[in-house]
């Protein structure tokens, strides 16, 4: 018989081993599933684990590393505060919405206006402002009436869903578009471009962003109060309450922040690679960055190195979709297990595994 | 403009737009009341109504549909299971991850079947009370899963408050360690009201592609799952609060249905936020009910 | 009949890292109660838990009436006539009383037919009960009253009792006593498990002493001093906490009218407390727990704020304060629950003196911790107060009960308080540590800081409180001179026995 002994400390060693011990696992169970699917298993992940970075069109691919990475970076950096912290805001795919339609309602009401120094700017505040009100929605509801913040959130994406069709489709939409859907392209107007700012990166404002965040939040976690105070909340909410925390002014603060870092993320890539509000410019960023958060331990550098993982996934799922003609949902299976491998393993950091027979004297 | 809205109809419909989460809600209830919270009842739905939809179309019989639809609800579940009661992960990440993974199962699993229309699902003759004026039109011309969700929901109540499994259930939600220390088996206990709780929702899922809709359409849950969640805190994890929130808000999705193709005046968008909308609303003001004692806790037996 | 009930032989349990049981022995005779006598960690819990199925012995068997015994799981015990009443985690808060007795039966009768035999048996043996009322209201006497009856129902012919009279006032415990003498006189027989030796002394017919998982001895208790079982127990003479005298200083504390709902949900209010306490002075407020004493912690530490006025340091008003600045002011807490309460179990020592240092030992500079500064704080709590650990960087939870209380209350204790209140101190620890927890109060107290300790052992409050009060469903009564008080005196303070006496006289009327 096999049972979990916990140990007493949690393992140093096994809290670093387990992701690519995960992603170890998923390679094979996804290999298990691309040959369910009729595909050579090691064709398959080479496709989309070496290709994107290596392979023959590896100059294309390559910049949307960083593309794919930096909304998925910023918003599981602020996901990764509230999680910490027992926290859980899983809509920020609202807040990405939100913080998007508000830059793009911001550039539009100053187009054709001339002003990059004026409007980029106010399109971030207004970005980080989208989100982090669509996130202080729930917040606030928990801190007055006890609601659930996860249900709320959620909810809140699918709201923000039909407001972002209705946009599309109405107040935002592109009076010269001869009745298309979507709103102009921000990409292509000065004021509002985030452009690549050193060519054949991909690099674009947003990945800049994404690594301050990174950096401010793994200053925060490990040097101040507050990140004490969110690490405490998480793990003993009545230790917190005798240290002294606020656990509503902690619950505004983690959604407000994470909220903004998801609106921001928004904004970066309606200005940018996306370019225009149309019914569906969401990708799933915001869930799959939940996902991210936790293969990266909810530990900032630990995501920076996730966030680009998956994004490697999402160029080679498409390249392996292209080239082998697999599914693009199937992708979205590989990363879903990810998830699900890593919780499983995540049990050898806090726990050891021991036989015991039945007593032999 | 409201005038072409017929109230009769309007209700007979919100008992079949009110099953789907009724059949979620209620596994998750059995979940939650055996102190287990699986957010992945939107996965677990979403995957049963892709498998009931497969079998039943290849068989043509919609109730061998529904029939592995529960059984595909319930591997998903077995799998939270395994994870959260064996190996101890967080119950909140692992639910998000098993939502996740059954969107992108069912998305994969569901791409050669779309537009394809499933076998159509008898009426349960109900004789004589079915020509009943008024109530025989709303009350008595549904299919047999509308009143088997229904069923069920008594039972859950008789189980629960009549019984003595009912009575462990409870003991073991309500605080595993007391359970434990009289000799329960609480992981046993737990694994079966989970994959009880996932069979439940691969039924509500696949009534959404076999008879609410009736095709495979991806994302077709469109947020139900987590509306089922929602009721069941409305409800206060009691069965007769779970059947009036899940008609609530079978009404709420049916009166926006009905205004949208009454073409209202407000934008098809905005109408389709309300049951959304309405979930929140309905969170905000009624979630007063004593949760479980051990809700959402792992249970690891020390010594 | 001749032989034993039950026959122990070589039992022997090890955990990793401990071993909780190395070949214990013993046998315990039909109707005869039999005192398990041993310190917290020596082994006891164990070995209950084994003649309950709970656990498998690693080695050593058990024999009932002669035949081979080895219950695989707790309902084939129940099967065999053996019945526990648990310490702590065995009953359901949100159920009532006829389901808690429910499910620790292996046959119940229908509801209707149970909560009849329910209030039967609990009559017959002067323990009276309403089925109908949810658990999670009662007091801890009436919740244990739940607990035995539940075994009652079972005519058990072993009825293990875990450190029953932890719970109860003096006058319970006597018509506890007597409930089991009437149950001896029926033949059962009762393991009981203490530390408490004058109880041990008037109830028990033999004793086993475990000492570290081995017994060192056995006695027939009647027989011998407390001293000498106590020093078979702890295995060194004990020493007597010293206490200086000391001037009596200004007003430290003062609460007055204090009502409040308790944040809990099955928690006890209270309602209108008043105290003042002064510098150099320690305060002892007796009780049973579940009358208030969290929700008074949560008072005064600032985890729950009351109406203005309520609370006084040194003239000023704290009552809106939170935590952080309570402690600024000099009020510091030590509650009871250690691990998830007083400290973070996963985090390491150094966060846990931050968690209560940052403020007075100033281990923050604009936001921004000081680990450094809080890593030489601990340090320096664990040297003072010989913590034994192997060093600040230690998660708490690896700590043993003692050394990780007496780092808690080392913390508090090194802040320099004006006032410290400590709820239950040396609840769960052993004896040398409890020995250097109470001498540390009375020498801070010394040192002119007010302390007011909270616990259930009335011996302990005895032997430090300067003065006492009893806190009983919120209430608290006003404080009289600890110097001259007997324990009758604390029990009729503590309200007595509840509706006990007038409950048993009947029965014993019955029974003559």
């Amino acid at each position: 018989m096999i049972r979990l002994e916990r140990r007493p400390q949690p393992s140093r060693a096994w809290t670093w081993a387990t992701p690519p011990l995960a992603v170890l696992l998923t390679m094979i169970a996804g290999g298990a599933l691309f040959a369910a699917l009729g595909e050579d298993p090691l064709v398959a992940i080479r496709t989309i684990f070496w290709d994107p970075l290596f392979g023959d069109f590896a100059s294309y691919s390559r910049p949307q590393l960083l593309i794919k990475a930096a909304p998925l970076i910023l918003i599981a950096t602020g996901l990764a505060l509230g999680f910490r912290a027992g926290i859980w805001n899983i809509g920020a795919e609202g807040q990405y919405i939100m913080g998007a339609l508000c830059a793009a309602a911001t550039a539009l009401a100053f187009y054709p206006m001339e002003a990059r120094w004026l409007i980029f700017p106010l399109m971030i505040l207004a970005g980080m402002a989208g989100g982090m009100i669509w996130a202080l929605i729930p917040a606030l509801l928990k801190v007055r009436f006890g609601t659930n913040e996860i249900l709320v959130s959620l909810m809140l994406v699918y709201v923000a869903e039909n407001l972002q069709s209705w946009m599309a489709l109405g107040p935002l939409r592109n009076p010269d578009g001869m009745g298309f859907p979507g709103s102009r392209n921000l990409s292509q107007y000065a004021s509002s471009a985030n452009p690549e700012l050193v060519a054949g990166t991909g690099a674009h404002w947003g990945v800049v962003a994404a690594l301050l965040a990174v950096i401010a939040a793994q200053v925060l976690l490990s040097r101040h109060r507050l990140g004490f105070q969110i690490r405490l909340a998480g793990q003993s909410p009545r230790a917190a309450a005798f240290s002294g925390v606020r656990p509503g002014l902690l619950v505004v603060l983690c959604m407000g922040i994470s909220g903004a870092l998801a609106g921001m993320a928004g904004m970066f890539e309606i200005a940018g690679p996306s370019g225009r509000v149309s019914i569906d410019f969401n990708v799933g960023y915001g869930f799959t960055a939940i996902i991210v958060a936790f293969l990266g331990r909810l530990h900032p550098f630990g995501i920076l190195l996730a966030g680009l993982l998956m994004a490697l996934t999402y160029i080679g799922g498409e390249m392996a979709s292209m080239a082998l003609n697999l599914p693009a949902a199937a992708i979205q299976v590989f990363q879903g297990m990810l998830l699900f491998f890593l919780l499983a393993v995540d049990v050898l950091t806090a726990y050891r595994i021991r036989r015991t027979g039945e007593a032999a004297s | 403009m409201l005038g072409s809205i017929d109230p009769l109809l309007l209700l007979a419909s919100l008992m079949v737009a009110a099953t789907p989460i009724l059949f979620a809600a209620i596994g998750e209830l059995v979940v939650e009341r055996a102190g287990v919270l699986n957010l992945g009842v939107e996965g677990m739905m979403i995957t049963g109504a892709i498998c009931g939809f497969i079998v039943a179309v290849q068989t043509g019989s919609p109730w061998i549909g529904f029939a592995a639809a529960a059984l595909g609800g319930a591997v998903l579940a077995a799998l939270f299971g395994l994870l959260t009661q064996y190996l101890l992960s967080n119950q909140v990440a692992t639910g998000l991850a098993l939502t996740l993974f059954g969107l992108g199962l069912a998305s994969l699993l569901g791409q050669d079947w779309a537009g394809i229309r499933a076998p159509r699902v008898p009426d349960l003759p109900l004789g004589p009370l079915s020509d009943l004026p008024i109530l025989g039109p709303v009350l008595f011309r549904h299919d047999p899963m509308v009143y088997l969700g229904l069923a069920l929901c008594l039972a859950v109540w008789v189980v629960l408050t009549r019984t003595r499994a009912g009575l462990i259930l409870r003991a073991v939600g309500e605080n595993h360690d007391s359970a434990h220390a009289l000799g329960y088996r609480v992981r046993a206990v737990r694994m079966a009201a989970i994959l009880f709780g996932g069979a439940c929702a691969g039924l509500g899922g696949a009534y959404l592609s076999l008879v609410r809709v009736p095709q495979w359409t991806d994302g077709i849950t469109a947020g139900a799952g987590w509306i089922a969640l929602a009721i069941v805190v409305f409800a206060s994890w009691r069965p007769g609060r779970l059947v009036i929130g899940a008609y609530l808000f079978g009404g709420v999705a049916q009166l926006q249905l009905n205004l949208q193709a009454a073409g209202a005046r407000v934008p098809v968008e905005l109408l389709s936020m309300s049951p959304y909308l309405a979930t929140i609303l309905v969170l905000v003001l009624l979630s007063s009910g004593r949760a479980p004692g051990s809700l959402g806790r792992s249970f690891h037996a020390a010594r | 009949m001749t032989g034993p009930l039950l026959r122990l032989t070589g039992l022997t349990k090890a955990y990793p890292g401990v071993i909780a049981n190395s070949g214990v022995s013993l046998d315990i005779a039909p109707g005869e109660i039999h005192a398990l006598l041993g310190e917290n960690g020596a082994g006891k819990s164990t070995l209950v838990k084994t003649i309950y199925g709970l656990v498998k012995p690693d080695e050593g068997t058990m024999e009932w009436r002669g035949a081979p015994y080895a219950p695989a799981e707790p309902s084939e015990a129940r099967r065999t006539g053996v019945a526990m009443v648990f310490q702590h985690f065995s009953l359901f808060d949100a159920l009532d009383v006829a389901e808690n007795v429910a499910l620790g039966m292996e046959d119940p009768p229908p509801m209707r037919a149970l909560a009849t035999r329910i209030r039967e048996v609990s009559q017959a043996y002067g323990l009276p009960l309403d089925p109908a009322r949810i658990v999670g209201d009662l007091s801890a006497g009436e919740r244990q009253r739940v607990e035995i009856v539940r075994c009652l129902l079972q005519d058990p012919r072993l009825l293990i009792m875990d450190e029953p009279t932890s719970v109860l006032t003096p006058q319970e415990v006597a018509i506890l006593f007597e409930t089991l003498r009437k149950l001896k006189s029926e033949g059962t027989s009762i393991l009981y498990i203490s530390h408490k030796l004058e109880e041990i002394r008037t109830l028990c017919d033999t004793a086993t002493i475990l000492r570290g998982g081995r017994v060192v001895g056995s006695c027939i208790p009647g027989e011998t001093t407390a001293r000498a079982m106590a020093e078979t127990m702890v295995g060194s003479a004990l020493q007597a906490p010293e206490r200086a005298s000391r001037p009596e200083g200004p007003v430290a504390l003062e609460v007055s009218d204090l009502t409040a709902a308790s944040p809990r949900p099955f928690g006890t209010a209270l309602r209108e407390v008043a105290l003042t306490i002064r510098a150099g002075e320690i305060l002892g407020i007796a009780g049973v727990a579940g009358n208030g004493q969290d929700e008074l912690l949560l008072a005064l530490s600032g985890e729950m704020t009351t109406a203005p006025g309520t609370i006084l340091m040194g003239g000023t008003d704290c009552s809106r304060a939170g935590p952080a600045a309570r402690r600024e002011a000099g009020l510091l807490c030590a509650p009871e629950e250690r691990m998830g309460h007083a400290a973070a179990p996963d985090m390491s020592l150094t966060e846990n003196a931050f968690l209560t240092g940052e403020t007075r030992q100033r281990l923050s500079r604009r936001g921004f911790a000081d680990w450094a500064g809080a890593r030489a704080f601990a340090a320096r709590v664990i040297e003072a107060f010989d913590v034994r650990t192997p060093g600040p960087g230690t998660a708490a939870r690896a700590l043993s009960g003692g050394n990780l209380q007496k780092f808690l209350i080392g913390r508090e204790i090194l802040q320099a308080p004006k006032v410290l209140v400590v709820n239950q101190p040396t609840w769960g620890v052993d004896a040398a540590a409890a020995a250097a927890i109470r001498q540390a109060l009375l020498d801070l107290a010394a040192g002119g800081a007010a302390v007011i300790v909270v616990s259930q052992d009335l011996d302990e409050l005895m032997e430090v409180s300067d003065r006492m009060a009893a806190l009983t469903g919120g209430r608290l009564s006003a404080p009289v001179p600890a110097q001259g008080l007997t324990v009758e005196r604390i029990g009729l303070m503590l309200g007595g026995a509840h509706d006990m006496e007038a409950a048993h006289a009947p029965a014993r009327e019955g029974a003559a």
